[in-house]
């Protein structure tokens, strides 16, 4: 069976997180750490995926930097997104080799996860043909942009809205869908989950549907004094820095 | 001397193209074996694509922004720097219809480009850098069609193109496939020369590909099959052979034609697998797995081909090529018809994980919903007529790969048995069977086959517990 290693974070700066998924692909190609899964939030920030279309983005740089929102490309696919506090931010970073290599089916298993995680609160997540996502009462509750780096290493993930300020959302067109709204599970259930509660849920849900033992861990790994122990093995072959940066 | 094809490759059963989104190497850039490439992106997803060779990217194909289908090639990477590209188009250029039109030179000459000029010429409405060979080799079929190409083995090349500036179109290769794949050639006999029609070109230039018809020869012995035909008589059924069954006979024709089969023999007592599939079969029932005795077969063959590297190997023109993974085929009986799903990196599985796999694989197999990837890369393979009740078979070797193993029926056999202890001999009853190796004798040596047999011999019968 294989393991999946849970690193809980807590609130991580994008660009960091970005770091961090970098270093960690690298790790994982060469072997010298097992399957993770991070659990983070972000400060504000707006992302911008590959697939960005400008006109999604409403309001300017400078309006942003108002409101203290960050801007930022992400190097995933997608269209621009939005992250925040409350909401609960997963990076699985994977070896989809040998049995894996279907990124459809691996957005697929990505929203089976937060579908389990929303039934654990008596809530019925759907998905939506054409829409990569978990919608729920009509409303968008998780969004997904994934990336996979050469060797089969998945990077970034889903954005589950636990408790976010979901006015936040206003700023920009989610995922470039114009017709819908955005949803949270603090508003679905009328009152925020209990945070580690959501957590406990995803990486239970996690377990079931990528058939993995879920090993949490105090996330040593994942700090930046163990980069030197991984790169020099592969310079000047890592992951390549995020998209349109 | 080779120059390697990038294709878009395929990223998921249901995702059928992808648009290039960002070039991260630019022509003339040096490449390592798995560096990435490019990236691409589908809805929600983006990629690297790695290089599968170490070498110099010589061409990009495929702009950023385009969107093409899964297997068309994106780039060109030279795995052996800058004159082996003009020098791997030749083989490429012995379509026959090319070959009448010119002057025949036997020897190779490395530089195809003077030749290609009016050619090129032709295509007034082709973009403007449409000089190499190999652009306009490329630019003479769709993505559609090259797609198809791929999907049934046949080289483009060989196929007559009816399209504008001799492109090869659906229907021509649709055509060419449903006429059995056989090559235009068969108006030209396949043995010596056609005659030359040397005064109409003088001045095509030395320059041009390798045409002496003995290369041309084999490549139609190798690749294309016409089966002959026979007469149908009063009261016979005829309709056409479907997809596999079709594939199925060119293969199979084929496989025999390039390998030099030789097969050889052995007993093996399953009495020791016996004893540990009835130990641990509730704790793999608790598991789900279903671990059969060609489960036992499977594991076995998979520890044993890395010591065995021949056997997981093919000859590939004048080279050998030894696989860095053991990709067991299996083959599985859809009655009718035969397909052989492939169980990837068998080597890094465990017994049950190669039974969960097996039971997954087939169920699919029947169902008609394995993925393209699931089929391909067999780097040796099983057959099991043994399940049917029949003593043994001499399997045919799949192409590209040297050595099958068939296993026989397991059946009850009285058999001598010597006590270790005292040395006498006694009759004993016995579950044995007979297995059978068919390899490619070009690469596979008689005691390679029998070195391995006799490993596999010894790891059934003293099979180890944990595995």
């Amino acid at each position: 069976m294989r393991v999946v290693e849970v690193q809980s974070l807590g609130e991580v700066e994008y660009s960091r997180g970005l770091d961090l998924q970098s270093h960690l692909v690298v790790c994982r190609r060469n072997a010298e750490v097992p399957d993770q899964l991070l659990l983070l939030e972000h400060p504000h920030v707006i992302t911008q995926g590959t697939g960005s279309h400008p006109e999604h983005l409403l309001l300017s740089a400078e309006e942003l930097e108002g409101r203290g929102i960050q801007l930022h490309p992400a190097g995933r696919g997608g269209d621009v997104t939005y992250h925040g506090p409350g909401q609960l931010v997963g990076y699985p970073i994977l070896d989809l080799k040998p049995h894996r290599k279907d990124l459809h089916r691996y957005l697929r298993d990505l929203e089976e996860v937060i579908i389990l995680t929303l039934a654990h609160f008596g809530l019925e997540g759907v998905r939506e043909e054409g829409r990569t996502g978990v919608w729920c009462q009509g409303g968008k509750v998780a969004a997904m942009g994934v990336r996979v780096s050469s060797g089969w290493i998945t990077s970034h993930g889903f954005a589950l809205n636990v408790a976010p300020d979901l006015t936040y959302f206003e700023t920009i067109v989610p995922c470039g869908i114009r017709d819908r709204k955005v949803t949270s599970m603090a508003a679905l259930l009328a009152g925020a989950p209990v945070w580690e509660e959501v957590t406990d849920a995803v990486v239970s849900a996690f377990g079931t549907v990528f058939e993995a033992r879920m090993e949490r861990t105090e996330g040593s790994v994942t700090r930046p004094k163990t980069r030197g122990e991984c790169l020099p093995g592969n310079p000047g072959n890592g992951p390549s820095s995020p998209a349109g940066s | 001397m080779s120059r390697v094809e990038v294709p878009m490759p395929q990223m998921g059963e249901s995702i059928a193209e992808g648009t290039v989104s960002k070039w991260l190497k630019q022509v003339g850039d040096t490449v390592e074996r798995d560096e990435p490439i490019l990236e691409i992106s589908t809805d929600k997803v983006d990629a690297e694509i790695p290089s599968p060779s170490a070498g110099t990217l010589v061409e990009v194909a495929v702009q950023e922004g385009e969107t093409v289908e899964v297997g068309t090639i994106v780039a060109y990477i030279d795995t052996e720097g800058g004159a082996a590209a003009a020098q791997s188009t030749a083989p490429e250029e012995t379509a026959p219809k090319q070959q009448e039109a010119s002057a025949e030179t036997p020897e190779e000459t490395p530089k195809a480009e003077p030749a290609e000029a009016p050619a090129a010429a032709e295509q007034k409405g082709a973009s403007p850098d449409a000089e190499s060979a190999e652009d306009r080799l490329r630019q003479r079929s769709t993505p559609v069609v090259r797609k198809i190409a791929q999907e049934h083995g046949v080289d483009l090349t060989a196929v007559e193109g009816t399209g504008h500036a001799g492109r090869v179109t659906k229907q021509d290769i649709l055509g060419y496939i449903d006429g059995g794949g056989t090559p235009e050639a068969k108006s030209a006999p396949p043995s010596p020369a056609p005659a030359p029609k040397t005064p109409s070109a003088p001045s095509a230039s030395p320059a041009k590909a390798p045409s002496a018809p003995p290369a041309d020869f084999w490549k139609t012995f190798y690749g294309g099959v016409e089966h002959p035909e026979f007469p149908v008589r009063e009261g016979d059924s005829v309709e056409p052979m479907d997809k596999i069954r079709r594939l199925t006979a060119e293969h199979m024709v084929v496989a025999k034609r390039v390998a030099s089969h030789v097969h050889s023999f052995i007993e093996i007592d399953f009495t020791g697998v016996d004893r540990i599939r009835a130990a641990n079969k509730q704790r793999w029932a608790e598991q789900g797995a279903k671990v059969s005795y060609t489960t036992f077969v499977v594991w076995a063959c998979s520890r044993l081909l890395r010591e065995h590297p021949t056997l997981n190997s093919t000859v590939s023109g004048n080279n050998i090529i030894t696989r860095g993974s053991v990709n067991v085929g299996m083959a599985v009986d859809l009655d009718p018809g035969l397909i052989v799903p492939v169980i990837h990196q068998t080597d890094e599985l465990s017994l049950v994980g190669i039974g969960k796999r097996m039971v997954d694989l087939a169920e699919r197999a029947r169902s008609r919903k394995l993925g393209p990837a699931e089929i391909q890369g067999a780097t040796f393979s099983i057959t099991n007529p043994g399940v049917l009740g029949t003593l043994v078979g001499m399997p045919i070797i799949p192409k590209g790969t040297s050595a099958i193993l068939g296993t026989g029926a397991i059946e009850k056999k009285v058999v001598v048995v010597s006590d270790p202890e005292t040395g006498g001999d006694s009759m004993a009853i016995r579950k044995r069977s007979l297995f059978s190796l068919g390899y490619d004798h070009r690469l596979v040596d008689g005691a390679d086959a029998a070195r391995f047999l006799a490993d596999l011999k010894a790891l059934l019968q003293d099979f180890p517990e944990d595995a």
